[in-house]
C-alpha cells in the first residue's frame, strides 16, 4: 500500500511542469560540458532506435487496415481464401466450430478454396455486419437473421441474388417457397438465400401434464390459460417466457398481433403500431403474466435463455420456442420428456390469416457485394445449400432445411421437426419485409420489455400498451 | 529542454570554426543541419504519439461532427460519406423537446444528471469518510485499505455482471438477503426493472467509484500537517471542527480535480448500464450514453446519434470549462 500512496502523492504534488523543471535543471545544462561536439550533434543510437521503433509502430498501426483489406485474394475460385462469419447456431460458439470445421475442410478438399471461419454470437452479429458495411472491411460470406434481410438489403452492402447469381448456386427453385419469403423486400432481388429454417412451437412437459390430469397440449388460448393455471403452483409455473429479450418479444408480438388482424406496417411501408389488433395482441401476450398469472414475474428479466433452462429443469411446464430440441438436450432434457405442438391460436386450428402461429424464422446466408472472391463465395454458398450439407448441418442444429431436396429426408420426420415443418408449410408468415424492419424489432421489442416490467405488478391495460406502441412508432417516424 | 538544445552547441561550433580558419558562413552551413536535427529530434519523437492521438481521439471526433450534419441512415451505410447533407436538421430533431426524439433525449439527460449528482455525492462521501477513518494508524489498516480498493481494481465488466446476477429477481443475492433472510421487504423486489433500476444503477456506480475517491482523498490527507490537528486539539477543537476547518480546506485542491474526474466518468459511463440492463435500459435508468448508443446503433440513424453526441460533448466542455474557471478563480481569491 505504501507504494500506491507514494505514487499518488507524487502525482498530486508534481504536475508535469514540476517534473519538467527537475529534468531541465539537472540534465540539460550538463550536456555541453560533459559531451564532445560530435557526440552532442549526433542523436544517440537509443534515441534513433526509439524513433524508428515508434514510427514503425505508427506505420504498422495505420496500415493494418489496408493489409486486412487486401487479404481477400484474387477471386479466381480455386486457391482463394474467403472469410465466413457464421452465426451461433449450436449450444455454444465452441460447438459451432466443432460442427462447421469438418464441413469447411470438406469444402476446401473439394474446391481448393480455403475458408477462414469466425463464429459470432447473436448479440454482436448485427453490429459486426453494420461495422463491416460502413468500413468495407467485410467478410465474403455472412449469416444473417432472416428478419434482417430487408433492412440490410436497403444498405446496399449485400450482393443481390439476381437470376444469374442464383444460377451459380443451383437456381432459385431448389429452395422452399416460404423460406424465400424472408430474403428481402418484395419486387427486389433477394439480399440473401435461406440456410436454416425454424418455426415456433409449444413445448410441454409430459410428466407435469399427466400429473395435472391434462390429456394433451392446448390448442386455443383459452385452453392454454386454463392448463397454465392448473400447472401453476408452488414454485412451478404454467409457461416460461423470455420477457427481457427483445428478439423473443418482437416475434411473439408479431405472432399474437397477426392473430388479431394486426399489420405493423401499411402497404406503403409506414409504421402502424397502434392499430387495435396490434394493441390487443401485445396486451394478450404480456397479460399471460399480468392477469393470467401463469408466468413467473421473474421471467420479465430473462434475456439469456433462462426460460429454456427453467423449462428443462421443471420450473415451468410449457415453453414457446424455435426448434428447442438441441438446446433442451444440452440442458439435460431428453426428447421423450417433452411433447411438441403448434403454438395455440384463437380458433384452435392453425392456418393463415388470424390463425397464424409462427413467423418464418431462420438464418439466411449472404455475400457482401464488395467481395473480391465472388466466384469462390458463390461456390461456398452452393456448397452450404447443397442437399447433402443441408442434411448434415440441419441435423446438427435441429433446424429444418429450406432446400426442398433435403427437407424430404426421413431424418426430419421426428415428432418435433414434423411439427415445425408443418407449421412452416401451413401456418407461418414472414416478418414484415420493409427497410425499417430492424428498427421495428428494436423499438417494439423494447416496448414489450417495458410492458413486462408493468405486468409484474398486475394486469396491463390496453391504454398502457397503446402508449408504449405509440412511443415506439413516433421514434420510427422521426 | 528546447533552450538547452539551441544554445549548447553554439559555443563549441564557433570555437572550432575560428581555430580551423574556416569562414563563419561555411561553419553556419555545417552547423545548420546539426542544429536542425537536434531541434527536430524531440518533435520527431513526439510525432508517433501525436499521430496516435489524432487517430484515436481527434479524427473520430471530427468525423462525428461531420456525420452530425449528414442524413446518415441505413440507406447510406455502405457509402456513408455520400449521405446527403442534413444541415442543422439532425440538431433540430434531437433538440426539439416537444418531439418524441427530443423528449426522450431530454428525459435521458435529466436521468443522467440525477444519476451523476447522486453517484458522485455518495462516492465522495464514502471515499472521504473512509479515508479520514483510515488515516490514523491501527492494526490491520493496510489490509482494510486493500479491501476498500478491490472494487476499483476489478475489471468493470466482471464486477458489473456480478452485480447483475446479485440483483436478479428470482435467484439474486440481494433479494435473498433483504427478503428471505432479513425480511426487510414484504416480497422480492425487481431491481433491474422499473423504478428500482435507478437505485441499482447508482449502487453499482458508487460501488465502483468510491474507492477512487478514497484513494485520492487518502493521498490528499498526507499533505495536511499533523501539527495543525494537534494544535487544534489543544485549542479544544472537536473532530467535526477539525474536519471542517482543517481537513476540508486542506483537501480543496484535491477535491476540485476529484469531483471533475468523477463527473466525467459517471456522466459518460456506458459499461455499467449496458452490462446491467443490456441494450434496452428501463426508462428510469436510461442514461445518455446508452440512449445515444441506441439512437445510433439500434435504429441505424447515425446522423441523429452523432448530433446527440456532439451536443453531449459541448455540454461536457461547457461544464468542465465553467467548473475549472470557477474553481481556479476561487483559488486565486
Amino acid at each position: 500500500m505504501g507504494l500506491t500512496e507514494g505514487t499518488v502523492r507524487a502525482t498530486q504534488y508534481g504536475d508535469s511542469s514540476y517534473e519538467f523543471q527537475v529534468y531541465g535543471a539537472n540534465s540539460e545544462p550538463k550536456k555541453p560540458e560533459t559531451r564532445g561536439v560530435r557526440r552532442v550533434r549526433r542523436p544517440s543510437p537509443i534515441a534513433i532506435f526509439a524513433l524508428a521503433a515508434a514510427l514503425a509502430i505508427t506505420v504498422v498501426g495505420c496500415s493494418s487496415s489496408s493489409s486486412h483489406g487486401t487479404s481477400a485474394g484474387s477471386g479466381s475460385g480455386s486457391g482463394a481464401t474467403i472469410t465466413y462469419w457464421a452465426s451461433d447456431q449450436g449450444s455454444s460458439i465452441a460447438d459451432d466450430y466443432t460442427v462447421l470445421n469438418p464441413e469447411l475442410a470438406k469444402f476446401t478438399k473439394q474446391t481448393g478454396i480455403k475458408v477462414k471461419l469466425e463464429v459470432i454470437g447473436w448479440p454482436d452479429l448485427l453490429n459486426r455486419v453494420l461495422a463491416a458495411t460502413t468500413t468495407g472491411q467485410a467478410p465474403d460470406v455472412v449469416n444473417i437473421g432472416n428478419t434482417w434481410s430487408a433492412s440490410l438489403q436497403a444498405t446496399g452492402a449485400l450482393l443481390p441474388w439476381s437470376a444469374q447469381n442464383f444460377s451459380a448456386i443451383g437456381g432459385e427453385n431448389k429452395f422452399v417457397t416460404s423460406a424465400l419469403g424472408s430474403t428481402g423486400a418484395a419486387g427486389k432481388p433477394p439480399a440473401a438465400v435461406p440456410l436454416y429454417s425454424v418455426a415456433y412451437a409449444l413445448y410441454y412437459n409430459k410428466a407435469m401434464f399427466q400429473q395435472a390430469g391434462i390429456a394433451g397440449p392446448p390448442a386455443t388460448w383459452a385452453d392454454l390459460i386454463a392448463d397454465g393455471k392448473k400447472l401453476t403452483h408452488g414454485g412451478q409455473y404454467g409457461l416460461a417466457i423470455e420477457g427481457g429479450s427483445i428478439p423473443e418479444n418482437i416475434h411473439h408480438a408479431f405472432i399474437f398481433g397477426q392473430q388479431h388482424g394486426c399489420s405493423f406496417f401499411s402497404s406503403s411501408g409506414a409504421p402502424t403500431f397502434t392499430q387495435p389488433g396490434c394493441v390487443q395482441g401485445v396486451q394478450q401476450f404480456v397479460n399471460l403474466m399480468g392477469s393470467d398469472k401463469i408466468v413467473n414475474p421473474g421471467d420479465a428479466e430473462y434475456d439469456q435463455n433462462q426460460s429454456l433452462s427453467d423449462f428443462a429443469s421443471g420450473k415451468a411446464a410449457m415453453l414457446m420456442w424455435q426448434a428447442a430440441g438441441a438446446n433442451l438436450k444440452a440442458h439435460g432434457m431428453s426428447s421423450s420428456q417433452y411433447g411438441v405442438a403448434p403454438v395455440p391460436v384463437q380458433s384452435g386450428v392453425p392456418g393463415q390469416g388470424t390463425s397464424v402461429d409462427s413467423m418464418v424464422a431462420g438464418i439466411n446466408i449472404a455475400i457482401f457485394k464488395n467481395t473480391h472472391n465472388l466466384a469462390a463465395a458463390e461456390k461456398f454458398v452452393q456448397f452450404m445449400t447443397s442437399p447433402a450439407e443441408q442434411m448434415i448441418l440441419c441435423k446438427e442444429y435441429g433446424s429444418i432445411p429450406p432446400v426442398s431436396a433435403a427437407q424430404q429426408d426421413p431424418a426430419f420426420a421426428t415428432p418435433e421437426l414434423s411439427v415445425l415443418r408443418n407449421v412452416l408449410a401451413t401456418s407461418a408468415v414472414a416478418m414484415p419485409q420493409v427497410s425499417g424492419e430492424s428498427q421495428f424489432e428494436t423499438l417494439v421489442g423494447t416496448a414489450v420489455k417495458n410492458l413486462f416490467a408493468d405486468a409484474v405488478n398486475g394486469p396491463v391495460s390496453a391504454q398502457t400498451v397503446e402508449q408504449q406502441l405509440a412511443s415506439a412508432q413516433s421514434q420510427m417516424s422521426g | 529542454m528546447a533552450r538547452a538544445s539551441t544554445s549548447a552547441p553554439a559555443g563549441p561550433e564557433r570555437t572550432q570554426a575560428r581555430a580551423g580558419g574556416i569562414s563563419p558562413r561555411a561553419s553556419a552551413r555545417r552547423a545548420r543541419p546539426g542544429r536542425l536535427r537536434r531541434i527536430s529530434l524531440p518533435y520527431l519523437l513526439l510525432l508517433p504519439a501525436l499521430l496516435f492521438e489524432l487517430l484515436v481521439h481527434l479524427v473520430p471526433m471530427v468525423v462525428g461532427v461531420f456525420i452530425s450534419f449528414k442524413a446518415l441512415t441505413q440507406l447510406y451505410l455502405a457509402q456513408w460519406e455520400h449521405a446527403p447533407w442534413a444541415g442543422l436538421g439532425n440538431y433540430r430533431t434531437v433538440a426539439d423537446f416537444n418531439g418524441p426524439i427530443g423528449q426522450a433525449l431530454l428525459h435521458s439527460f435529466v436521468v443522467t444528471c440525477a444519476f451523476t449528482a447522486i453517484a458522485i455525492g455518495l462516492s465522495w462521501l464514502f471515499g472521504c469518510a473512509a479515508a479520514i477513518l483510515a488515516q490514523d494508524r491501527f492494526r490491520g489498516r493496510g489490509v482494510l485499505r486493500a479491501i476498500f480498493l478491490t472494487p476499483y481494481a476489478l475489471p468493470a465488466y466482471t464486477s458489473v455482471i456480478t452485480w447483475a446476477f446479485m440483483f436478479q429477481y428470482n435467484n439474486g443475492l440481494v433479494n435473498q438477503v433483504l427478503h428471505n433472510e432479513l425480511g426487510i421487504t414484504s416480497r422480492p423486489t425487481f431491481w433491474l426493472l422499473g423504478d428500482n433500476s435507478f437505485i441499482a444503477l447508482v449502487t453499482v456506480s458508487v460501488w465502483r467509484n468510491w474507492p477512487f475517491a478514497f484513494l485520492v482523498i487518502m493521498a490528499g490527507l498526507q499533505s495536511i500537517p499533523r501539527e495543525l490537528y494537534e494544535a487544534a486539539a489543544i485549542d479544544g477543537a472537536g473532530i467535526w471542527q477539525q474536519i471542517r476547518h482543517i481537513t476540508m480546506p486542506g483537501l480543496r485542491p484535491v477535491n476540485q480535480v476529484l469531483v471533475l474526474v468523477l463527473f466525467l466518468w459517471t456522466f459518460n459511463d456506458f459499461t455499467t448500464p449496458f452490462v446491467l440492463f443490456g441494450n434496452a435500459a428501463p426508462q428510469n435508468a436510461d442514461v445518455i450514453s446508452l440512449h445515444i448508443y441506441n439512437a445510433s446503433f439500434l435504429t441505424w440513424n447515425f446522423g441523429e446519434g452523432s448530433a446527440m453526441s456532439v451536443l453531449l460533448l459541448l455540454f461536457l466542455l461547457v461544464v468542465s470549462g465553467g467548473y475549472l474557471l470557477v474553481t481556479s478563480r476561487r483559488r486565486d481569491a
